[in-house]
């Protein structure tokens, strides 16, 4: 009880925050709408990383497929895709109303999470039946491979990329970035919340502790592998539709399909704890924070101070935040019986645990 | 015991092993190995470190392909199936070195134990239902973990997570148990209760137990039909008396007693 209500208030709190957002700090609002986005990198990459113990380093390639796909069908709406990317930069005569604007973001953001998602679904077809660091390993290959065949496809603009529909004058993008990335965290947090109370989370935790075992149960391993990766890419994807939108410009190297990025939501995850539904949100809200105080204060060192981070993590929190508080106070992690309704009906001769003790 | 068995000796074995042969390179673990299990019985299968019981029990679960030889569950041959799909069918085995899942809670790790028999996918996302709950509760009770239920499996002594084991294997409402070595650290004053268990589990809820064990008064006292491997081959098949007074199984395995 006491915990559901704390989990509560802190979303609550999360949501006020975001929902003020714009008004306490409208020059930073690119930058915010960016951490909402990258909460949404670091949950999605824990259900298989953390709650799955699969990591994956190719997540980022759902987030640029999400990018791709998003701008093509928002462009495709209202203009012919090549001619519009063959104008680099979609020229004076590519303008779009608000309404167009509007409908193609509708379309997009949803269509390029499916797409990620069917991505995630072939690709699990072919690299789930790996384990451990293998399946890490083909990941990693696949996100530099998709990278070169995304720089090579003139359709989507090549080597020099793509330009995200230009916002006519009237509109304001940052806020109206701003807030679709809120809400995509938002319901992002709320879906990975009910998937985790869910027995789904069970079945995934066990592939976790034990794959075998979970096989030698009947479980469909593969089955639930594939379905945590593609809630993964689902997420991942569209929150690469908004980012390219934001960003205003998809680079396949740089921006869609960026390395750094693909590391970052992994650490964010580690830093605030895997396999946990606050970590990465705090791992999130942690690392986006220094990251952009370091780009601010310490430009020319900023990549050592983030390198010197990244092993202070590793070192002294290799749970993460989470589990550094576990550890600290596990007064506040207490059981869930304590306030579960099924301590009420201790069945009778519970007495007979005593010969267990001595096992 | 003994009338349980003569009327259900009409019905075919639950499960026939039949000429079964598995290689590992040149290395012959299992050479024309043939056992039946009636349904309803315990059956106890010996011999000594090497004979070659644990890549029985290996093979008959779908975790090693068989070389040769067929293998009979139900009416259905299933030597090509899948370890998951044959566990599915009812055919479920305990590890010798114990496996759980060390970072989950023991309810947590009886709730994902229930059976995924006609489950689909979409099962698993809800919460699991009060009454799965409950059977899980109650067979934390049957095996005295009951009052440990909100620990971590994996601060559970070896003893006590040998038991969490049985009980999954009981949630899952399996036809039949493969159990390798039940027993093995578990102390003396436990093993008695976990052999009641084991024939609870038999009598009350009708699964079939086929057991291996080196602790000889536990399985000539729990299984009404021996089997005793040496070397790979099926050395002698009997009753326990026949079996603990067989001269080559003494040779080979029991030792002068």
């Amino acid at each position: 009880m006491n915990r559901k209500m704390a989990q509560l208030l802190a979303l609550a709190a999360l949501f006020g925050i975001g929902l003020l957002g714009p008004w306490l700090a409208p020059s930073y609002i690119s930058q915010f709408a960016q951490l909402w986005l990258f909460i949404v990198l670091a949950l999605s990459w824990d259900i298989m990383g953390g709650q799955t113990g699969y990591n994956s380093f190719g997540n980022i390639i759902f987030f640029g497929i999400g990018m791709y796909v998003s701008a093509v069908a928002q462009v495709g709406l209202v203009w012919p895709v090549a001619e519009y990317t063959a104008a680099k930069g979609g020229g004076t005569e590519f303008v779009f109303n608000a309404d167009q604007i509007h409908a193609g973001l509708a379309l997009g953001i949803p269509l390029g999470g499916l797409v990620a998602m069917l991505a995630a679904i072939v690709l699990g077809a072919l690299l789930l039946g790996m384990r451990g660091h293998y399946f890490a390993i083909a990941t990693l290959g696949l996100a530099v491979a998709t990278a070169e065949l995304a720089a090579g496809w003139d359709y989507i603009g090549a080597g020099s990329g793509m330009v995200t529909p230009t916002l006519p004058g009237d509109m304001n993008g940052p806020v109206l970035f701003y807030y679709l990335s809120l809400g995509l965290a938002i319901v992002t947090i709320l879906v990975f919340a009910w998937v985790y109370s869910t027995r789904f989370r069970l079945a995934i935790n066990a592939i976790r502790d034990d794959e075998d075992k979970a096989e030698a149960l009947g479980h469909h391993t593969t089955r639930n592998k594939m379905t945590a990766w593609a809630i993964s890419a689902l997420f991942t994807g569209m929150a690469g539709a908004i980012y390219g939108n934001l960003s205003g410009f998809i680079d396949p190297h740089d921006i869609a399909f960026n390395a750094e990025i693909g590391v970052w939501m992994i650490l964010m995850a580690i830093l605030g704890g895997k396999g946990t539904l606050w970590g990465p949100i705090i791992g999130a809200i942690v690392f986006f924070i220094s990251k952009e105080l370091f780009w601010t204060y310490l430009l020319g060192w900023q990549r050592v101070a983030l390198g010197l981070l990244i092993v202070i993590i590793v070192v002294f929190f290799p749970e993460g935040i989470m589990g550094w508080v576990r550890e600290r106070w596990p007064h506040l992690f207490a059981p869930p019986h304590l306030d579960d309704e099924e301590d009420d009906e201790t069945p009778a001769g519970a007495d007979e645990d005593k010969e267990a003790a001595h096992a | 015991m003994r009338e349980k068995r003569d009327w259900q000796v009409q019905d075919r074995p639950l499960l026939e092993v039949k000429n079964l042969t598995k290689r590992f390179g040149g290395v012959v673990a299992n050479h024309n190995v043939s056992l039946f299990v009636e349904r309803g019985t315990i059956v106890g299968l010996i011999g000594p470190n090497g004979s070659g019981k644990t890549t029985l029990f290996n093979c008959i679960v779908g975790q090693y392909p068989i070389d040769e030889g067929e293998i009979w569950f139900e009416g259905e041959e299933i030597s090509r199936y899948r370890t998951a799909h044959i566990a599915r069918m009812g055919l479920m085995r305990t590890f010798q070195q114990t496996r759980i899942f060390g970072k989950m809670t023991c309810v947590e790790n009886m709730l994902v134990s229930m059976s995924e028999r006609r489950r689909r996918l979409t099962d698993l996302f809800t919460p699991g239902s009060r009454a799965d709950r409950a059977r899980a509760l109650d067979l934390l009770q049957f095996v005295g973990l009951y009052s440990k239920r909100h620990h971590l499996a994996g601060s559970l002594s070896f003893g006590q997570q040998k038991l969490l084991e049985f009980a999954m294997a009981l949630m899952s409402e399996p036809e039949m148990l493969l159990l390798d070595e039940p027993t093995a650290g578990i102390n003396p004053t436990l093993i008695n209760g976990l052999v009641d268990r084991l024939r609870r589990a038999n009598a009350e809820l009708g699964i079939t137990l086929l057991v291996i064990e080196h602790n000889m008064r536990v399985i000539m006292n729990l299984a009404e039909y021996i089997y005793c491997l040496a070397h790979g081959e099926m050395l002698a098949s009997g009753p326990p008396e026949e079996i603990r007074n067989d001269q080559r199984v003494i040779d080979a395995y029991l030792g002068a007693t």
